[in-house]
């Protein structure tokens, strides 16, 4: 009995290691304050052509991806390819804000890499990305039928990334999209 | 000798001068000491351990200008921190509200100081309430007559 608490102490202890240790935790997540809430609602101008726009209410009603990406992001460049294979599964839209780039830089990079995007909204002095919560891009979020955010995720996605985290979401949604 | 002089002139020019965001934001004092505040405030999320104010990170950057433009719109300091809040969640601000999970880390200080305090005084009665052997017996006999 008189053991009891240094035993307690030392399992507390463990459980923080645990946490805190795992090599797969990313440091710099944080939770999304979005996370089963309505999306925030954006409107910009599409990066290839600016007088058109590109607005949340694009995707009412579907389940979609909001991919925040930029040429100056590593991760970015990282995950392109799945996002193209992805879209060319055509499980879902993608849609993309190009956070605080430059213009040009971004239009040689979907014209160079590929366009996985149903369109990119250019939000170059990052107003709307203050509206997402971005503070490090990529970040991927997905959004459900009703608008609602199910889930964000901070740096490069990838198959493994995709089938743990979105798919079991994804076939949550009424009348899923598969 | 020149050199010398010269690198402790360099030594006597204040930081301050290298801070980020020295620029006079609002014409109005008033609305520049409450922006100055808030900006000390608040968490660059790209760079966790600096606020906005020491930060250079383009995120530093749009946050400032957020918080120019709710204050310039007349928003309370209040409405300023929920606006972060409400898209950064708690982290963003140095000192996070008092609820939820955020409790755990205002406690923590008075349940640490609260259990050091129980440690001692159960360390302490234990103490006294030991026997004191012989020697020390006959000493304090001496003492008290």
């Amino acid at each position: 009995m008189r053991y009891m608490l240094p035993i307690i102490a030392f399992g507390i202890l463990i459980g923080v290691f645990i946490k805190g240790l795992d090599p797969t935790r990313d440091l710099n997540a944080l939770p999304s304050p979005f996370l089963g809430k309505e999306a925030p609602a954006f409107d910009l101008p599409k990066l290839k052509n600016l007088s058109e726009r590109v607005s949340s209410s694009d995707y009412e009603g579907t389940v979609s991806l909001v991919n925040v990406w930029a040429t100056w992001c590593v991760g970015c460049r990282q995950e392109h390819e799945f996002l193209k294979s992805l879209a060319q599964e055509g499980r879902l839209p993608i849609y993309g804000i190009n956070w605080r780039d430059r213009r040009e830089d971004a239009l040689e990079w979907l014209d160079v890499l590929g366009d996985p995007y149903v369109a990119s909204g250019y939000d170059h002095d990052g107003r709307v990305g203050i509206d997402w919560g971005v503070y490090g891009a990529p970040e991927t979020f997905l959004i459900g039928k009703g608008g609602t955010v199910l889930y964000k995720h901070l740096g490069p996605l990838d198959r493994a990334r995709w089938n743990q985290h979105f798919l079991p979401l994804i076939h949550e949604e009424p009348e899923n999209i598969e | 000798m020149n050199v010398r002089l010269a690198l402790i002139g360099l030594m006597l020019v204040p930081s301050i001068l290298f801070a980020i965001d020295t620029g006079q934001a609002f014409e109005d004092p008033i609305l520049q000491q409450r922006y100055e505040k808030i900006i000390e405030e608040v968490r660059c999320l790209k760079c966790q351990n600096q606020t906005i104010k020491d930060s250079n990170a383009f995120l530093a950057d749009d946050l400032r200008r957020e918080i120019r433009r709710l204050l310039s719109d007349g928003k309370t300091d209040q409405e300023v921190f929920n606006f972060l809040v409400e898209r950064y969640g708690q982290f963003a601000l140095y000192r996070p509200a008092m609820s939820g999970i955020t409790l755990v880390l205002w406690a923590a200080p008075v349940i640490f100081i609260f259990a050091g305090v129980i440690v001692v005084y159960r360390v302490l009665r234990k103490r006294s309430s030991m026997p004191i052997d012989l020697e020390e017996e006959v000493a304090v006999k001496e003492l008290t007559g």
